[in-house]
């Protein structure tokens, strides 16, 4: 048998390869935000002899990601805010509530889960122009709620299905109502759900690519990701300016990645992916 | 799933105000779509007029002859070599590699590993199109760079090589959560088995077959479902990088409902494609339930 430290050579080679092969082309496009077109040419993984900040300046008032910034927040803070709420209602109410027609109600819900985008864009669009919400956040934001509730009721109810019984007994004989037993004993319990559900949640939103570029044809209501669709064609060979659209888009998911690691990859994990 | 009691003298019904304002946007924005979608796969329509046909099963018919549509399937069954095959087998061989005790900086290469799956696919579609690009493109300049300038592409705008282009973006969104699933699996297989093996005089490889893939049943369940269908229902890739270009070198089948629906105004047709896609991606999903759920049961 060969001894630990000699195994760890090759180990360590293999992850360090796998890590760069992620890390360079990231690298590559924070670099080149910072660089004029022939810098980037001329070193596409070198450090910019300046740290230039022209290429954001012009992306977020030229190319008004300033608005699309802004479009992208309000979008994300409703979707996480009313989809949290509503999921920890709803997995309450399948997890510990008594429940007539159950059986029948989760399946339903289930399928939320499952069904792509693509099944639901097209009634959607006309729907949404019959209510005359299209070119709004409503269009951009109940249709997110909808598939995210799904989402966040499954993982709901697995936490409160798994919630210690004899507390909530324990709440009940003194005397608190369901409601009062939900958010006095059960939710500070339910925080590290919470959180994940909210950083999933937080992620998909702002991520959300179909729902924005169809059910939004105004440029000013565009959120970030759509936003920068249209930037690319209209800048295919500015990739400095590009990269630079391109860091606004994703270093918000990246920050609330990097802050909330543990609870982001627990949730990966737990069968929600990347659609 | 149990059924909870209600306590005495409380109404069992009071479950269902909890359900209320969810259920309301679920249905809306939901539930109701998706009827309709397989609703609208019946009708002629083009979007705006008041008059629908009923055309019964006729769009998929055409569905069926089209060759677009069997050429946008074909490429996403290719997809699930990219996105599943390669990210699985690599996830794989680097779980065989590593011990199943955490090594010192770990944290660190999750972070990095797991990275590709948090950005927008937006943005993973200027970062390869810019390395794909045939004039200033990092690729390029590498290969000219170790004299294999000979081999240099205009990677995206090629018919033969378009399609894999795209496809190893795939892989490589993919693959880190494929190491990490199965990384974290591994923690949950017990030593005992590798030691007792290792007295009876099994090999490393006699070890990882027999031991490690069992242990990663659940584990590699998991990941080849949610690769498949990540492969069957890619549209933000495809619509960044190439819009299904050159030609239709790289139409897939979220890029045709897309295009049928919203440029061609073939609403009936669209939503047809729709309706098979949901249908492949529904049968997948209740598979992987009935893998994890098999596999609860073998532990009990």
């Amino acid at each position: 048998m060969t001894s630990p430290k000699t195994q760890l050579v090759p180990r360590y080679l293999l992850l360090t390869f796998f890590a760069l092969l992620v890390l360079l082309p990231v690298s590559g496009l924070f670099l080149g935000a910072f660089k004029t077109d022939t810098q980037l040419i001329q070193g596409p993984f070198s450090l910019p002899r300046t740290w230039n900040l022209d290429n954001f300046r012009q992306a977020w008032f030229t190319g008004r990601f300033n608005i699309f910034f802004k479009n992208s927040v309000i979008v994300s803070a409703a979707v996480v805010a009313a989809s949290v709420f509503i999921s920890v209602l709803m997995g309450y109410a399948f997890g510990l509530l008594p429940l007539p027609g159950k059986k029948w109600l989760f399946p339903l819900i289930l399928l939320g889960y499952m069904v792509p985008f693509e099944a639901v864009i097209i009634p959607l669009y006309h729907f949404l122009d019959l209510l005359g919400l299209r070119d709004t956040y409503w269009a951009l934001i109940l249709p997110q709620i909808g598939l995210s509730v799904s989402f966040g009721t499954l993982w709901m109810t697995s936490f409160f299905e798994n919630a210690p019984r004899d507390l909530v007994d324990a709440a009940a004989m003194d005397g608190c109502t369901r409601w009062q037993t939900l958010w006095r004993v059960l939710w500070p319990l339910a925080k590290p759900s919470v959180t994940t559900l909210v950083v999933l949640v937080f992620m998909w939103t702002w991520n959300e690519f179909l729902l924005a570029l169809v059910l939004v044809q105004d440029e000013t209501m565009r959120t970030l990701p759509v936003g920068l669709a249209f930037f690319q064609g209209k800048y295919t060979a500015n990739i400095p300016l590009l990269a630079a659209g391109a860091l606004i888009v994703a270093v918000p998911t990246v920050l609330v990645y990097i802050l909330f690691q543990r609870f982001f990859i627990r949730g990966m994990l737990g069968g929600a992916v990347k659609g | 799933m149990r059924s909870n009691q209600a306590y005495p003298g409380e109404n069992k019904w009071k479950g269902w105000l909890y359900l209320l304002p969810g259920f309301l946007i679920y249905l809306g924005f939901t539930f109701y779509p998706i009827l309709e979608t397989v609703r609208t796969s019946f009708y002629e329509w083009n979007g705006f007029s008041a008059r629908r046909d009923w055309i019964g099963l006729q769009n998929y018919r055409v569905m069926f002859y089209d060759a677009q549509f069997t050429n946008a399937f074909l490429h996403n069954l290719i997809f699930i070599l990219f996105f599943c095959v390669l990210p699985v087998l690599l996830g794989l061989l680097l779980a065989s590699l590593l011990t199943r005790k955490t090594l010192p900086g770990m944290t660190f290469f999750r972070t990095v590993l797991f990275l590709p799956q948090v950005i927008s696919m937006v943005v993973v579609g200027v970062i390869w199109r810019w390395i794909f690009n045939p004039q200033f493109g990092p690729l390029n300049i590498l290969l000219k760079a170790v004299g294999l300038g000979s081999l240099t592409r205009a990677w995206l705008g090629d018919f033969a090589l378009a399609l894999p282009a795209v496809g190893s973006v795939g892989t490589w969104v993919q693959y880190g959560f494929c190491m990490i699933l199965f990384l974290a699996g591994m923690q949950h297989i017990s030593e005992e088995y590798y030691e007792a093996s290792s007295l009876d005089g099994a090999n490393a490889f006699q070890q990882f077959l027999h031991i490690t893939i069992p242990g990663l049943r659940a584990e590699i369940g998991v990941a080849l479902v949610t690769t498949i269908i990540a492969a069957l229902r890619v549209f933000d890739l495809v619509y960044v990088t190439t819009r299904g270009g050159p030609g239709n070198a790289t139409l897939v089948v979220g890029f045709l409902i897309y295009r049928s629906a919203f440029q061609q105004n073939r609403i009936g047709y669209a939503s047809a494609v729709a309706t098979v896609l949901m249908i492949i991606i529904l049968a997948i999903s209740l598979l992987i339930r009935r893998l994890q759920n098999g596999n609860e049961e073998a532990k009990e």
